[in-house]
């Protein structure tokens, strides 16, 4: 805790927004806490990091940090943030979403954000539910739990975030939990400064909706079912379907080169004014041929 | 002579579309996102080829809520930007042109007009999307839209949106249709350096004194940019004026009341006409946009012809300029509105005008232009 005392100074706007909004025992705030140490050991600048949201319980982050910070519409940050890094690429911009701004509302916005492998780093807080509006079934509440629009049980399937990612094209795709602190502080470092797109999920608990509708128990509760349910990329890919059966993989799901989108289009820039150039120097040309012709009549 | 050579030689023949990019472009546009569309796609195919040769950002999006949210992005991050659509896109963009209108995010917004409601007539011209410019995002809120009637007016229009949105700091709309889009017109554009350009106003203060949202005496707010320093909260809620979200009476109010005063103490800048014959004229022709074409050629005709009748074409739509159509009204003249829709602003005439003078309607939803023909086929059978 103490050894976090000075980054609390430094990065929250601990004077101005706070007390914050989040429930007590949200996992946004373990998050959150993650974020700022892999900001901090990377030594990014305060002026140089943009931080971007949507709308819902995440959405209201940006707040409290001393960053550039926007919050946005339901479901567009990544359009926002793919607008402002385009602007000024030497910009870190790091969007924060949930489950429900993510891949629902936004969920067009995040496969092609993927695709496009702009250099934007995704963290998507997947509590299973949308918290804010109170309790309603996301597209990552799982078949058959409740939720204060199912109550009598999801009849949807839900989406696998970090593949979803991962077939979209992402260059780094990573789950981790805020149960696994430490761990996720290294997953998010290593997103922040992977070049291209790169999403990390943090599975987080809604106690406050999910929890009790579901009657999974409180935060402390919820927190040891991340314990007990996840499962080491590597030690997954040696069980069987029956094995994971209510359980995720927590780790690096992929980590791969890909072209990124500004070296390419800076590509496109110099093909541009290289074709420019070339028609200039003809019209030039055209244009003494004309007057040689007439200084000849 | 030698001047009118020389400007010969600089002339082009110019589509309206292509017109509009080169404005923006002359007012410092350096980034474009859009999605493919009819009428609107030349836009963003012209400066597909242009931006990159100038250092410049072209992206095509998932879509045009995406669009729009880019062009937000890239406003904040300190570079001029644009979009460019028609109705059915126009519609996807109006949930983030509230939030540019609520941050106060200058940007250019450019409906090229088409047959509406829906997908309706892709190709065909239409002037149905007047209101949908005003009142299309949900919410009280201020918005300047400006309507241009030739391919010149695309360009020196799209330039004079830029100035406006960075001025004012606000999303500025420039409602086009299909017939101004495609039309091709000899024009000679101004060499850069001609042209007005106005950037926004920047704080200059220390950054620990920024208060992004502090009312000045000109009602805007010097705007800051992302990187450059001044690190603050930009958000779509009600927000202080240190950019935080607020749920206290005594800022709400004052801070929405400021965005509609930034605009409304400004009027005289903003409501832009022209007049033809308005002063001697019995009835005056109220038009805007392609139809303000064929309402000249009829204005010429019926003044050939003995009919005292005047023009004038309104630049400016939103907000709507009151100023000069209001003494038409005491002067008690005639007003025929012809318009492609069914009577989106005739209304702001009959509500200006308050029933003092008779306002006759012509209007048009089959597809095609009002036809100088029929304005003045309206004129003598009215008169």
């Amino acid at each position: 805790m103490n050894e976090d005392r000075p980054l609390i100074y430094k990065y929250l706007r601990h004077d101005k927004k706070f007390p914050h909004v989040w429930c007590g025992g949200c996992g946004i705030g373990i998050m959150l806490g993650s974020l700022i140490r892999a900001i901090d050991h990377i030594g990014y600048t305060k002026d140089e990091v943009v931080l971007v949201s949507g709308i819902g319980c995440s959405g209201r982050l940006p707040v409290y940090v001393d960053f550039n910070t926007l919050h946005t519409t339901h479901g567009r940050a990544l359009t926002f943030a793919t607008g402002v890094k385009l602007a000024k690429p030497e910009l870190q911009v790091i969007v924060i979403m949930g489950d429900g701004d993510a891949t629902a509302i936004g969920g067009n916005h995040f496969i092609h954000a993927a695709r496009r492998n702009l250099d934007l780093t995704a963290i998507i807080v997947n509590n299973s539910i949308y918290g804010m509006t109170g309790g309603q079934y996301s597209p990552t509440t799982p078949y058959g739990q409740r939720a204060t629009t199912a109550v009598y049980g999801s009849v949807e399937h839900s989406f696998n975030i970090s593949q979803l990612a991962v077939c979209a094209g992402a260059v780094f795709a990573a789950r981790g939990t805020v149960y696994h602190v430490r761990q996720l502080d290294g997953l998010i470092e290593k997103a922040l400064l992977k070049r291209g797109f790169s999403l990390v999920e943090v599975i987080s608990q809604c106690h406050t909706h999910y929890g009790r509708l579901n009657k999974l128990g409180n935060q402390i509760e919820m927190m040891k079912g991340q314990r007990d349910s996840a499962v080491p990329v590597e030690k997954a890919k040696r069980m069987s379907q029956e094995e994971m059966e209510g359980k995720f993989e927590v780790g690096i799901l992929v980590d791969r080169e890909a072209p990124n989108y500004l070296e390419e289009y800076a590509k496109v820039q110099q093909r541009a004014k290289e074709a420019l150039s070339l028609r200039v120097s003809k019209e030039e040309k055209e244009e003494s041929d004309r007057r040689e012709a007439s200084d000849r009549n | 002579m030698k001047d009118l050579q020389k400007s010969e030689l600089k002339a082009k023949l110019m589509q309206g579309n292509e017109a509009c990019a080169e404005g923006a472009l002359v007012a410092g546009c350096r980034f474009f996102a859009g999605y493919p569309i009819t009428p609107a796609s030349e836009i963003a195919e012209h400066l597909s080829v242009r931006l990159p040769q100038m250092d410049g950002t072209f992206i095509q999006m998932e879509d045009e809520i995406a669009s729009m949210g880019a062009v937000i992005g890239a406003s904040l991050a300190g570079v001029k930007a644009m979009t460019a659509t028609s109705g059915p896109g126009f519609s996807l963009m109006q949930e983030n042109l509230g939030f540019a209108c609520m941050a106060e995010v200058p940007c250019v917004v450019v409906d090229v007009m088409r047959g509406g409601p829906s997908t309706g007539l892709p190709t065909n011209p239409a002037q149905g999307d007047v209101m949908q410019a005003r009142w299309g995002t949900h919410g009280d809120h201020p918005i300047i839209a400006l309507c241009p009637s030739s391919a010149l007016e695309c360009f020196s229009l799209t330039v004079k949106a830029f100035n406006f949105s960075e001025k004012y700091r606000t999303p500025v709309i420039l409602l086009m249709d299909e017939v101004v889009a495609h039309m091709r017109e000899k024009m000679v554009l101004p060499d850069a350096g001609e042209v007005e350009v106005i950037d926004r106003v920047k704080p200059s203060v220390p950054p620990e004194w920024y208060l992004p949202y502090e009312d000045t005496s000109f009602g805007v707010p010097p705007m800051g940019i992302f990187g450059e320093g001044y690190r603050y909260h930009v958000t779509g809620l009600v927000h202080d004026i240190r950019g935080f979200p607020t749920l206290r009476q005594d800022e709400i109010e004052p801070f929405l009341l400021r965005l509609f005063r930034k605009i409304s103490t400004h009027f005289d800048d903003l409501q832009l006409v022209e007049s033809f014959h308005t002063e001697d004229a019995e009835l005056v022709i109220v038009a805007y946009g392609c139809v303000a074409r064929s309402a000249h050629r009829a204005m010429v005709e019926a003044r050939a012809r003995g009919m005292k009748v005047g023009l004038m074409k309104l630049i400016t739509l939103w907000p709507f300029p009151r100023r000069f159509v209001e003494p038409l009204t005491r002067a008690h003249k005639t007003l025929l509105v012809p318009e492609m829709n069914m009577g989106q602003v005739s209304r702001e005439v009959k509500r200006v005008n308050q029933g003092m003078t008779p306002v006759l309607t012509l209007n048009k939803v089959d597809g095609t232009l009002i036809t100088p023909q029929e304005i003045l086929k309206e004129i003598k059978e009215k008169r």
